[in-house]
């Protein structure tokens, strides 16, 4: 034993070293380390008190009890991040749509993905153009479509019309973010009607 | 005197005649066959190998020309990028997958090596200019193959009308089916955008 310790001397002396080294320099990481934490910790408190100083008692930051008005956010207050709904897909049914009202343009019952509608071309015009429409049985545009602003007809699509997307629009599958409670005109009349017809007969049963 | 032309050349072209008619002196006759052999594979193996290595969207849009107009373009339709990640790259479309027809294109694609070297559409403003002339050869080029380039991938045969929406459907059954209409005709400016098309008819 003492006969193998005598010949590894060094060897064993230069371990015993580096433990100690080893050990020296934990020592000082982990004091050095323990101060800053509290450092941090005591910087973290100070800009939670500037923070919370900030925010207005009116305002609606950070509160999440209070319903938000833009209904774009569904009601998630404006400093929190909203889960992204899905890419709702594009209605490409071919079946057209009632109007909501009687001059609202019809809108767009297929899909129009890159379509090219510029000063060179209109892809819409391929299809509905007075010309073509029998070609592709598609729907002709409306006869005010060639008109120019003094109401006369020009052979082709009035300039002024001539970009489609400005007013006709396809529809998605996403749900209503907004209820809405528009009725139509047909609506309204029949339910005015059948309360004239109710309160009449109310005035013959008197 | 023709006989006396005719002897002065014979007298050109007699030693190269005998030097093709005798036999090989220091090689025989195996070797000269097996050495054309060899030499056939890799000539030809080269020669398709740079065919092949020019039809490629890597070779294609080496060129500014193409890559800052047309390839540009091509990236925001359904043929570069689309749900399942099939896609058609430059010469899927533009050059023809049979042998002698891509001979055929490739030697009239050296007009535009020509087009290169003298900087025929090297700047925007000159590409939009000469736009509708190229597009016009395209049109022309696949309305004379019968859209050859787009049946290549679009098989009628495996197109499920069922499948398509109603509208689509209804034309590809009215104007495709009874062949009196190709798909270029409607489906102009499907992978690049189009020069004015005034007076052009479409569909």
């Amino acid at each position: 034993m003492s006969n193998a310790f005598t010949r590894n001397r060094p060897l064993w002396i230069a371990g015993g070293l580096t433990v100690a080294a080893m050990l020296l320099v934990f020592l000082a990481g982990w004091l050095f380390g323990r101060g800053s934490e509290k450092k941090h910790e005591a910087q973290r408190e100070v800009a939670a008190a500037r923070a919370a100083r900030v925010v207005h008692p009116d305002s609606a930051l950070g509160r999440t009890d209070l319903r938000q008005i833009d209904a774009l956010r569904r009601g998630i207050p404006v400093d929190q991040e909203a889960a992204p709904q899905p890419l709702w897909r594009v209605q490409n049914m071919d079946v057209k749509r009632e109007r909501a009202y009687p001059m609202q343009p019809p809108t767009i019952p297929h899909a129009i993905d890159g379509y090219q509608v510029d000063k060179n071309s209109n892809r819409c015009m391929l299809c509905h153009a007075r010309a073509n429409a029998e070609k592709f049985q598609a729907p002709p545009v409306s006869v005010t479509h060639y008109m120019d602003r003094d109401d006369q007809f020009l052979a082709t699509i009035s300039s002024r019309r001539y970009f489609c997307n400005q007013c006709h629009v396809v529809q998605t599958d996403a749900p209503l973010l907004v209820n809405n409670t528009f009725q139509t005109i047909d609506a309204v009349l029949a339910a005015t009607e059948a309360g004239t017809a109710t309160a009449q007969a109310a005035q013959r049963t008197q | 005197m023709m006989r006396r032309l005719w002897e002065r050349v014979w007298g050109w072209l007699r030693p190269i005649w005998l030097t093709l008619r005798r036999p090989s002196v220091h090689y025989s006759l195996g070797f000269l066959v097996a050495a054309g052999f060899l030499a056939g594979i890799v000539f030809w193996g080269g020669f398709n190998t740079a065919l092949e290595a020019t039809n490629t969207e890597e070779f294609c849009t080496s060129c500014h020309e193409m890559r800052d107009n047309v390839f540009q373009e091509l990236k925001t339709t359904i043929h570069y990028s689309n749900r399942s990640g099939v896609r058609a790259t430059c010469p899927d479309c533009h050059v023809p997958h049979r042998w002698t027809d891509k001979i055929a294109r490739k030697m009239q694609a050296s007009k535009e090596v020509w087009g290169k070297i003298f900087g025929t559409v090297n700047t925007r403003e000159k590409f939009l200019d000469h736009r509708l002339e190229l597009a016009m050869h395209e049109w022309a080029r696949l309305k004379a193959n019968d859209s050859l380039e787009c049946r290549n991938c679009h098989n009628y045969e495996s197109m499920d009308l069922t499948r398509q929406s109603t509208r689509a459907a209804q034309i590809h059954q009215r104007w495709l089916v009874t062949r009196e209409k190709t798909c270029i005709d409607c489906h102009k400016g499907i992978a690049h955008h189009l020069p004015d098309m005034a007076g052009i008819p479409q569909g």
